[in-house]
């Protein structure tokens, strides 16, 4: 399946006035990715959090249009988690190694009210996951 | 005669916090409680009126702060029932103080010799005797812990033997919440003339303890658990055994003479204390002790008794839910995971409403290995808890498992 497009994402958690409904759709973003591997849930692939661990699994594929694209395969233990690597897919998934460096994510979970889930404070590995990719895009660029 | 809760409730100025418009349910004591009044005006005072290195000024503010800092000493030692001041070692916090104890251990111990932790113990005063024992050749053992939480008693009696030689054990279980029978495991202990340690985290925030009666020879616990502030705690050993343990940090303070090459260790209890003690954080120790200890402590065991009997039955008939750790004498904790839902998310979800719990491992994953869980939410109890705040916490809760569903 393929996860909404960041631009649906931003329009729909920004509609929500509630908080309830605002981690409902988190949860049922994490609900809908893509099933990972019981098999890739191995310690090179994981990030461990005092709180929840998260893995990822990197890979590459042509694009007719872009060439070379990232892509990525992510999983957590924790439903929120898995629903916040939703929203970190659909900005970068896909994406050639330039356009991931070009993302602004901070900026994009401040817009979405979510900036908390990447404090270092957390624990819950959000955080390294999107610097791993990041540090995967910087070697692929 | 019970306890006024909310007169006390009154001196908590935490308390009145709102989280996203919801007023704050604190149920994370077993990690922190949080401090009256009078503790953080004790360490304002101490920095507004008599800030000043103890021991050694020739001057006013010296003789005031080390008089106060050695009266707290003496308010640590009432409260335990020291035999003597001089047992009283002040320290950072628990982990310190057995790391004091482990950091000897590994000196006085032979290949052959053995060690007992436990299977419930936080990695403080686990990974300390890994470690002793790495260093010495001597063998580290530990005792079960069954279904319900509880020490297998029966395992213990079959580890202790006349190789023995160290033997360390909680006093309560902070992932669980179990009270351990540290007389009857200590007495055991002595039995093979062991060295007994009681890590004292989680005890010492229950009310008075009573080294002397328990029989160990070592009890560590923090200041931060009992009312008191972060980064000071005190180890009390038996003089006897203290007064010969190899010193732990060396440098100004803990010495007698020194030499350019050579030096001799002061007495205790300042033969474990090098450097600058943390002075004004101790004397605010003592005031959250002073401030505990005159509380009613019949009505304070009732209370949190009261408060664990609450939640229990309300986690009982929560469909969904799992207790772990169900030992017949707990006191302050209810640990528990439910069928849907991580402990994150647990926690997360709760702390949107306004619930502050701990989740996780609760620094003990081999214990949380041996319940075959990721971790657990666990909500912990306080003096100034009441029975509201664990209503609470179930309605919250139903909204989490509503949503996780």
């Amino acid at each position: 399946m393929s996860l909404p497009s960041i631009e649906e994402i931003v329009d729909d958690l920004l509609f929500f006035d509630d908080w309830e409904d605002k981690y409902k759709y988190i949860i049922d973003l994490g609900k809908s990715l893509p099933v990972f591997d019981e098999a890739w849930r191995t310690p090179e692939r994981l990030v461990k959090g005092c709180q929840s661990s998260v893995w990822i699994q990197p890979g590459s594929e042509q694009d007719s249009a872009k060439g070379e694209v990232l892509t990525f395969a992510v999983d957590s233990d924790a439903i929120i988690v898995r629903g916040l690597l939703g929203l970190v897919l659909a900005a970068l998934n896909h994406k050639t190694p330039e356009e991931i460096l070009a993302f602004d994510v901070t900026g994009y979970f401040e817009s979405l009210d979510l900036e908390r889930h990447l404090s270092p404070t957390r624990g819950n590995g959000l955080r390294s996951i999107v610097g791993r990719i990041q540090n995967i895009a910087k070697s692929a660029a | 005669m019970s306890l006024d809760v909310a007169a006390i409730r009154e001196q908590f100025p935490i308390l009145k916090r709102e989280i996203d418009g919801n007023p704050l349910v604190y149920l994370d004591n077993a990690a922190t409680t949080q401090k009256p009044q009078c503790v953080i005006d004790a360490l304002v005072n101490y920095y507004t009126t008599c800030n000043s290195n103890v021991h050694r000024g020739a001057h006013r503010l010296a003789d005031e702060a080390t008089r106060h800092f050695e009266a707290a000493r003496d308010i640590v030692k009432d409260f335990i029932n020291a035999p003597k001041r001089e047992e009283v070692i002040w320290t950072s916090g628990t982990t310190e103080g057995i790391n004091i104890v482990a950091n000897g251990l590994g000196q006085l111990l032979s290949p052959g010799d053995e060690v007992i932790a436990t299977g419930m113990d936080h990695h403080a005063n686990l990974v300390t005797w890994q470690q002793a024992c790495k260093a010495s050749g001597a063998t580290l053992k530990t005792v079960p812990v069954l279904d319900s939480g509880e020490l297998d008693q029966d395992a213990y009696d079959a580890l202790l033997n006349e190789r023995t030689k160290f033997v360390a054990f909680p006093h309560v279980s902070n992932a669980l919440g179990t009270v351990n029978p540290i007389k009857e495991m200590t007495a055991k202990a002595k039995q093979f003339d062991a060295w007994v340690l009681v890590d004292g985290a989680q005890g010492a925030a229950h009310g008075r303890v009573d080294v002397q009666d328990i029989g160990c020879d070592f009890y560590a616990f923090s200041g931060h658990k009992v009312y008191g502030p972060m980064g000071v705690g005190a180890l009390w050993g038996k003089e006897s055994v203290l007064a010969n343990w190899p010193v732990w940090r060396t440098g100004g303070e803990m010495i007698s003479t020194v030499t350019l090459q050579d030096a001799t260790w002061n007495v205790l209890p300042y033969r474990f204390e090098a450097g600058t003690p943390n002075v004004g954080d101790a004397i605010a120790m003592g005031e959250a002790i002073r401030w505990f200890s005159a509380l009613d402590q019949d009505a304070v065991a009732a209370h949190e008794k009261a408060l664990l009997d609450h939640a229990t039955k309300l986690a009982e008939e929560f469909e969904g839910l799992t207790i772990i750790g169900q030992a017949k004498e707990k006191i302050g904790v209810l640990s528990f995971v439910l069928d849907h839902g991580h402990p994150a998310d647990i926690g997360f979800l709760l702390d949107r409403q306004g619930i502050a719990v701990r989740t996780g491992d609760h620094c003990a994953q081999p214990l949380m290995a041996r319940f075959n869980v990721p971790g657990t939410a666990r909500a912990s109890f306080s003096v100034y808890n009441t029975l509201e705040e664990v209503d609470a916490l179930f309605v919250a809760l139903k909204k989490v498992r509503t949503m996780l569903a």
